[in-house]
C-alpha cells in the first residue's frame, strides 16, 4: 500500500514534466489574406508584440499609449527561431505584431502566419531608403508583409581594458589567446558569421554569399566553430546576459548588437566597438502583422507612430542602429550631435550593400543551384557544435 | 448516509477515489501518452507545421548525433555526482543532529534545513551566479585570502556545486528521518557485543540508513535530471542538459515532436533508476 502511494507522488512529478513538454506544442493554420483595409478605424485598446530587447523603450511606447489608447504589451525574443515559434503559438492569435529579421520574416510568409499590410496607410513610408520600401525579405509578389524598421551591422564588441591591442579582424573571437572571455550569440546564424569571416580568410571555400553554404562550406564553417567552443565563455541568449557578462569581467571580446554596447556604456562600463575589416553580418527588421490579429487597428497605429521620423531617431540613438525613415537624420542632429553621421543614417547605399543582412538559408542557392544547405541543417550544425 | 456508506466500503472507496482518480488519468496518463505519440510524429521545416505522420526518425537523429549523446550522458553524469555529493554531505550531518545535537540545537538545524525552501528557487541561482562570477564574492574573498582566483564561473562546475546546494534539503530530510527510527538499543547491543565504532557503523547504521540515502537519491538524481534553468543561468559553453534542448525544440526551434522523442530519456533513466531504488528498499523509508 505504501509503494503504491509513492508511486503516485513520483507519477504526479513526471505527470508535470510531461504536461510542460506536451501541451506547448500547437500547429497554425494559413489562411488567405483578407481584403486589404483602406482606413485605420478606432483602436482596440491593446496590443501584444513580440520584439527585440530594446525596440519597445518607454521613451516611445509611454506617448503612444497616451495619444492612441491602444497598451502595449511586449514580449522580447532573443532569436529569429524563437520569434517565429511565439508568433506560431496557440493559433498564432496570441500576439499583433512581431518585428521581425530578414532571417525569420520569409518563413513567417510562407507559413501563412503574417498578413499583407497597405503601405498606403503609412505615410512615412515614402521617406524609406529605396532598398527598403520593398526588400525581398519582407515583399513577395509585389505583396508588402509589413513595414520596415531600422537595420545594422553585428559589431565586435570588446572591453579595451582585457583585449590589447585592439582587434582589426572577427580572427580575434577564434584566438585562443582569449580562451574563456569570448561570448557570442547562442543562435544558429552564427553560422553565418563564421562563414564572412571563412570567405575571406580561406577563398579556397569559394564562399560568396554567407547565408548559401553547400554541405562541404557548412561543415567548413562548423569546424571553425567547433575549434572556438572551448574558448567559449557562455553562448548569450538573450543581450541582456551579454550585458552582465561584460560587466562581471566574465566576458571581454564577443559579438554583439550596438544594443548591448550602448547599455553598457550608459552603466559606466568602457567596452569599445567596431565593424572588422572583413565586414559584417547585419539585420533589417521588419514590423510585421499576424494573420491572425485581434488588435489590427492598433498594429496600423503603432508602424505609422515607429515610422515618424522623430520615434525612428529615437530609436536609432537608444538602440544604435540605422533608420529607415531618411527624414529621421535631422531629427538625430537636433536630439544628439553627430549621430546622424555616426549610425550611418545619411551613408551612401553602397555601405547599405555591405552589410550581409540575415536571411534564411534555403535550399535553392542564388547561383541556380539546389545544393545549399537549408535551415534545419544549419540548427542541426549548430547544435552539434554548442551541445 | 452514513450507515450506507459504512455498510458499503467498496462506495465509500469509488466515492474518495474518483477526483484524484480521474486526475491520474486525465492530467498524467494522458499527457504521457501524448508525450510518446508526438514523439513519433515530426515537422515541416520551412512552415513550421505538424506533420502526423509516424516516424522513428526522431529517435534515429538522437542515436545518431553524437552531439545528443553527449548532453543526455552529461546530464547523467551530472546528476550522479549532485547524489553522490549531497549524500557525502547529508550523512554526516543528519547523523550529529539526530544522535548527538541536544533537542534545542536539533530544531534550529532542522530549521536551518528547510529555510532555503522558503525562498524563490531562481533568486537563490542568481545568487550563486554573482557568487561565483569573475568579479564575485568567491574570488574576492580568495583574493583577499591569497589563495588567487577560481575562474568556475558559468561552467559545469558551477552547475554541479548550485545543484548540490539546491537538493541537499530533499538528501538531508529522508536520511534524517533513517535516523530517527533506528533505535538505540541496537547501537548499545552492537557496543555490548565488543564491536568498535566504526564496525557499529560499517554493520549496524549505515545498512539500516541506507533505505534512506537511497528515497533522498531519488529526489537529487530526478530533480537534476529535469531541470533546465540552472544550466541556462550558470552554465558556460557546453553546458546543455536534456532540459536545455527540449526547452530549445519547443520554445525555440519548434520542434515539439523531437522534443517529446528527448524528453523520452529521462523517463526510461528514471525507470530504471527507481526499479534500483526500490531493491535498495527506498519506498519503505519515504
Amino acid at each position: 500500500m505504501r509503494l503504491a502511494k509513492i508511486d503516485w507522488a513520483l507519477g504526479a512529478v513526471l505527470a508535470v514534466m510531461a504536461v510542460g513538454v506536451s501541451a506547448c506544442g500547437s500547429s497554425s493554420n494559413s489562411s488567405t489574406s483578407a481584403s486589404l483595409p483602406t482606413s485605420i478605424g478606432a483602436g482596440e485598446g491593446q496590443l501584444n508584440l513580440v520584439a527585440w530587447e530594446g525596440y519597445t523603450q518607454p521613451e516611445w511606447v509611454k506617448p503612444f499609449e497616451k495619444q492612441t489608447g491602444c497598451v502595449v504589451h511586449a514580449k522580447y525574443a532573443g532569436s529569429s527561431d524563437e520569434m517565429v515559434t511565439l508568433m506560431r503559438q496557440g493559433g498564432g492569435s496570441q500576439y499583433d505584431m512581431v518585428s521581425a529579421s530578414g532571417d525569420a520574416s520569409l518563413r513567417l510568409i510562407r507559413g501563412g502566419d503574417v498578413a499583407e499590410m497597405n503601405v498606403a496607410l503609412v505615410p512615412d513610408w515614402k521617406n524609406f531608403i529605396p532598398q527598403l520600401q520593398s526588400p525581398s525579405h519582407n515583399t513577395v509578389d509585389g505583396k508588402h508583409y509589413g513595414i520596415s524598421l531600422q537595420w545594422g551591422p553585428n559589431i565586435l564588441m570588446y572591453n579595451p581594458k582585457a583585449i590589447s591591442p585592439a582587434p582589426t579582424s572577427w580572427a580575434a573571437i577564434y584566438d585562443p589567446k582569449y580562451k574563456g572571455q569570448i561570448s557570442v550569440p547562442n543562435n544558429p546564424i552564427q553560422i553565418a558569421d563564421a562563414a564572412l569571416y571563412l570567405s575571406k580568410t580561406k577563398p579556397s571555400l569559394g564562399i560568396s554569399d554567407p547565408y548559401e553554404l553547400t554541405e562541404a562550406q557548412l561543415s567548413a564553417a562548423a569546424e571553425l566553430l567547433k575549434a572556438q567552443r572551448p574558448l567559449i565563455k557562455k553562448y548569450w541568449a538573450l543581450a541582456s546576459d551579454e550585458i552582465e557578462l561584460f560587466k562581471n569581467n566574465d566576458a571581454s571580446i564577443g559579438a554583439a548588437w550596438p544594443y548591448q554596447q550602448s547599455t553598457l556604456q550608459a552603466d559606466k562600463v568602457a567596452v569599445k566597438s567596431l565593424i572588422p575589416s572583413e565586414g559584417a553580418t547585419g539585420w533589417a527588421d521588419t514590423w510585421m502583422l499576424s494573420a491572425h490579429a485581434k488588435h489590427p487597428n492598433c498594429a496600423y497605429k503603432w508602424v505609422n507612430w515607429v515610422s515618424t521620423a522623430k520615434v525612428q531617431a529615437e530609436q536609432a540613438l537608444s538602440y544604435g542602429e540605422t533608420p529607415a525613415n531618411t527624414k529621421a537624420c535631422a531629427v538625430m542632429e537636433t536630439l544628439s550631435k553627430g549621430s546622424c553621421g555616426v549610425y550611418h543614417a545619411n551613408a551612401p547605399s553602397a555601405y547599405f550593400d555591405s552589410i550581409k543582412f540575415w536571411k534564411t538559408p534555403v535550399k535553392e542557392c542564388g547561383n541556380g543551384q539546389n545544393d545549399c544547405m537549408d535551415y534545419t541543417a544549419w540548427q542541426q550544425k549548430w547544435t552539434e557544435v554548442t551541445g | 448516509m452514513s450507515a450506507v456508506l459504512f455498510r458499503r466500503p467498496w462506495l465509500r472507496a469509488v466515492l474518495l477515489l474518483s477526483a484524484p482518480g480521474a486526475w491520474f488519468v486525465l492530467i498524467y496518463l494522458t499527457a504521457l501518452a501524448l508525450l510518446f505519440i508526438s514523439a513519433l510524429w515530426s515537422v515541416e521545416p520551412f512552415t513550421g507545421k505538424l506533420v502526423h505522420h509516424w516516424t522513428f526518425e526522431n529517435f534515429e537523429q538522437l542515436f545518431k548525433v553524437p552531439a545528443y549523446r553527449t548532453i543526455a550522458l552529461r546530464t547523467i553524469g551530472i546528476a550522479a555526482a549532485v547524489t553522490i555529493t549531497d549524500a557525502v554531505l547529508a550523512l554526516p550531518f543528519a547523523f550529529f543532529a539526530v544522535r548527538v545535537a541536544s533537542k534545542r540545537l536539533q530544531s534550529v538545524l532542522f530549521v536551518a534545513v528547510l529555510i532555503p525552501l522558503w525562498s524563490s528557487y531562481l533568486v537563490r541561482v542568481y545568487v550563486w551566479r554573482l557568487i561565483l562570477s569573475k568579479d564575485g564574492v568567491l574570488n574576492w574573498a580568495l583574493e583577499n585570502l591569497g589563495l588567487g582566483s577560481l575562474n568556475i564561473g558559468y561552467s559545469n562546475w558551477a552547475i554541479w556545486i548550485v545543484f548540490s546546494y539546491i537538493w541537499l534539503p530533499f538528501m538531508i530530510l529522508p536520511i534524517w528521518s533513517a535516523f530517527e527510527r533506528l533505535p538505540d538499543s541496537y547501537i548499545e547491543a552492537s557496543a555490548d557485543l565488543g564491536a568498535r565504532g566504526s564496525q557499529t557503523f560499517r554493520t549496524v547504521v549505515f545498512p539500516l540508513v541506507l533505505p534512506g540515502i537511497a528515497a533522498g537519491s531519488i529526489f537529487t538524481f530526478a530533480l537534476t535530471l529535469g531541470d533546465f534553468i540552472t544550466p541556462t543561468l550558470v552554465g558556460g559553453a557546453g553546458s546543455d542538459f536534456i532540459g536545455n534542448v527540449v526547452f530549445q525544440n519547443v520554445g525555440v526551434a519548434n520542434n515539439v515532436p523531437f522534443a517529446a522523442a528527448f524528453a523520452v530519456v529521462p523517463l526510461v533513466v528514471m525507470g530504471i533508476y527507481l526499479l534500483g531504488a526500490r531493491r535498495l528498499g527506498a519506498f519503505e523509508a519515504l
